[in-house]
């Protein structure tokens, strides 16, 4: 066992942090929001990268490389704050050959699509599969985002598409990279936090020196630091159940929403549990990692962090915006209290 | 990263599962827990039976009597022996996990040869004098008083949170040497026979009713110069040797009994019955039980970094902090939801044999926990350690 990073994976972070850092500073970050949220550009620097074909088989033009090496980037996306449809462009890498590519989950009434203005098409799942849909199929009515890094619009009626494939693994996929985001939010709100109780001074002392503030910068670095190990953990159960391709649904889908899986369900065998654990386990404590700390770096920037000017929001409305997708916080509990 | 084990790893368990497997069913009933003679046999017997199979100081250096085991092998150790029942450190703590390690490093070749293999074997128990009532989370600003008289310090002051004071041997003793150095330079570590003339020893009563824990009282106690380790004036920074060896693998039989334990309490509220249905039916209640298994699942994958980062470089990682406040904070979350369930059952501690229904080591364990944010630097510590030393916010000093 050596559950530490290897040294090719410190080289892939430092690399997509130094991509970010070059590519998607906070001035430019803030102007994609004007665009819809991708600069095709820049999104063409991500690709090439390898930031959306990580997965794909180095024989077939991909970067070869597993679950646990995209969470790792994914993580330092989540972290510079990058938006546009990340997730469901890497998905959908192996099966379309869109540039930017939205996913959901086919909702029973209208749905809302996220980045409507700037994706070549959108992926949808349902129980019975994986279908395309082309953008220009889409009719979109203009709707006012919480976050301006995910702008939203209102479909009434999704197209059916066209199948693209089968929907096995794919909502614990989704919900593993949106986890990795989410834990880069939450490590973002936090360096942010402190960096500002570092710099700002009351009662003739930095803020961060009285205890009030530093326990909070603590249970920051706390909280993301466990999503951290349960993030880690579930790409290396990826790895070692799921490998890095698309395979044939192996027996039974792993499309879960409003359904708890049974652990005694014969589909239920125990690489399949292992999985479903460890994938939502990060998911939970992700998500309230980034929740938590976006709350909490908005408090300690005080008057400040409740202004636009200040990037503590960004984080908060990030995570907001990526906790509500494949299956709500309570399902994935339910999935994991089948298991206890 | 990797988290699956080597092939020498997996022999390495099968090894000792197939010898715990042998062993366990030998040992017969544990000793009640107010029984102290017999518990001290019960701990020491069972590092005997360790030495004999080669298991003792399995991290200890081959060249100390120890196993040489890798920090993974260490904790392929700790989690087989908690999976199968096997008997808990208990009073060998200080000895395995503090004292020796501390030896190891800074004792003199006769001191090691002295205490090292007793330690190993069961023969001497250790417990831990650094604690007083004035120096708790400010350790350094201990008092209790050395003064060197020819050969011999001469001690006199009073140590508290003792753990097994009354039925050690041997006493880790931090004492005041120089009182007008600062705090931290005029400190002493010192062997203490806990036979000598003028110790005191008196057990406390914790809220659990349990009394574990001691105060000693020195009164003109005669140490020999020969039992200082390391320089004298120098002993906190001997003592902050032996803390590092607290992080890391410290709490893993704690938290892989904590998991048995909310599957235990899983099956409790499956069988309690309300308003004709059964606790698990409540929503509340079953996602709870969800959400304490994630944070516990995400805690052991932490401790596995941790101790990847230990294997790799020597010392744990900075999770150590961060394990001990969130386990804290969940632990007693998890007390709760055992309340919600028991609801006036958790009036009673439970009799043994009734512990399946009423609960009773869950009543137990409400009051347990409350030390868990107390014993082993305070929440409010961890913080300040995690505020200061990794995050880099200026001290407060």
């Amino acid at each position: 066992m050596d559950f530490e990073l290897t040294e090719d994976q410190v080289a892939l972070c430092d690399g997509i942090r130094d991509l970010c850092q070059g590519r998607f500073d906070i001035d430019t970050v803030r102007g994609l929001a004007d665009c819809g949220g991708v600069d095709r550009r820049l999104w063409a620097e991500l690709a090439e990268t390898g930031v959306f074909s990580l997965l794909v088989p180095e024989d077939e033009g991909g970067v070869g490389l597993g679950w646990a090496e995209a969470g790792l980037v994914f993580e330092q996306l989540g972290r510079a704050l990058v938006p546009g449809p990340l997730v469901g462009s890497l998905l959908a890498a192996e099966v379309v050959d869109d540039a930017v590519v939205g996913f959901i989950e086919r909702p029973t009434g209208p749905a809302l699509v996220e980045y409507p203005d700037v994706i070549d098409a959108l992926l949808v799942l349902d129980g019975d599969g994986v279908w395309r849909v082309d953008a220009a199929e889409l009719s979109i009515d203009a709707a006012h985002s919480v976050d301006p890094l995910t702008p939203v619009g209102r479909v009434d009626v999704l197209p059916q598409g066209e199948a693209v494939g089968g929907c096995y693994g794919w909502a614990n996929r989704a919900v593993f990279l949106c986890s990795a985001l989410q834990v880069g939010l939450a490590t973002g709100a936090r360096e942010l936090a402190v960096s500002y109780a570092q710099e700002r001074q009351q009662f003739g002392k930095p803020i961060g020196q009285f205890q009030a503030v530093k326990h909070m910068c603590a249970d920051m670095y706390s909280r993301e630091e466990v999503a951290r190990a349960a993030l880690y953990y579930a790409g290396c159960v990826m790895d070692a159940t799921m490998g890095p391709g698309l395979p044939a649904n192996p027996g039974g889908d792993l499309y879960f929403h409003g359904c708890t899986i049974d652990p005694h369900d014969a589909r239920g065998d125990h690489e399949h549990r292992e999985l479903v654990r460890a994938v939502s386990g990060a998911r939970i404590l992700a998500a309230e990692a980034a929740d938590h700390n976006g709350k909490d770096c908005v408090q300690i920037h005080g008057g400040m962090g409740f202004t636009w000017e200040i990037d503590a929001h960004l984080y908060l409305k990030r995570a907001w915006a990526l906790t509500p997708c494949f299956g709500s916080l309570d399902e994935h509990a339910e999935r994991i209290a089948a298991m206890v | 990263m990797d988290i699956r084990f080597t092939a020498d790893e997996v022999a390495f368990r099968d090894q000792l599962r197939d010898w715990l497997t042998d062993v366990l069913p030998t040992l017969g009933d544990p000793p009640d827990s107010d029984d102290w003679p017999a518990r001290r046999e019960w701990d020491t017997g069972w590092q005997r039976m360790l030495y004999d199979a080669g298991y003792a100081g399995i991290n200890w250096p081959s060249e100390f009597g120890g196993r040489g085991s890798t920090p993974t092998e260490h904790l392929i150790f700790l989690e087989e022996t908690t999976r199968m029942g096997a008997p808990y450190v208990g009073m060998n703590f200080v000895g395995q996990l503090h004292a020796g390690p501390t030896l190891i490093l800074e004792a003199t070749p006769e001191q090691q040869a002295r205490h090292l293999p007793a330690m190993l074997k069961g023969e001497e128990v250790w417990c831990q004098g650094f604690s007083e009532p004035n120096a708790g989370s400010d350790l350094a600003s201990l008092s209790t008083r050395a003064i060197r008289d020819g050969n011999h310090y001469v001690v006199t002051g009073q140590k508290i949170w003792t753990s097994f004071g009354h039925v050690a041997d041997y006493c880790e003793l931090l004492v005041r040497t120089d009182p007008d150095a600062p705090k931290h330079r005029g400190i002493t570590w010192l062997i203490c026979p806990m036979d000598l003339p003028g110790i005191e020893v008196r057990p406390i009563t914790t809220v659990a009713g349990s009394s574990e824990f001691c105060e000693v009282f020195f009164d003109e106690v005669r140490i020999p110069v020969e039992n200082r380790v390391g320089d004298e004036n120098d002993g906190w920074r001997v003592a902050m040797v032996t803390f590092s060896f607290e992080r890391g693998t410290a709490f893993i039989s704690e938290l892989l009994g904590t998991m048995n334990q909310l599957a235990d309490m899983a099956d409790v509220a499956r069988n309690i019955c309300r308003n004709g249905s059964s606790a698990w039916d409540d929503d509340e209640i079953r996602r709870e039980f969800g959400r304490l298994q994630v944070e516990y699942d995400a805690l052991w994958a932490l401790t596995k970094r941790v101790v990847s980062q230990a294997q790799r470089t020597g010392m744990p990682g900075p999770g150590g902090s961060v394990f001990k406040l969130y386990y804290a904070d969940v632990k007693k979350r998890m007390a709760e939801l055992a309340h919600r369930l028991l609801e006036r059952e958790a009036l009673v501690f439970g009799d043994e044999a009734g512990d399946e229904q009423t609960g009773g080591d869950m009543v137990a364990s409400r009051l347990y926990v409350l030390s868990l944010s107390i014993a082993a630097g305070t929440s409010e510590i961890q913080r300040n350690i995690i505020g200061e030393r990794i995050l880099g916010l200026p001290k407060e000093r």
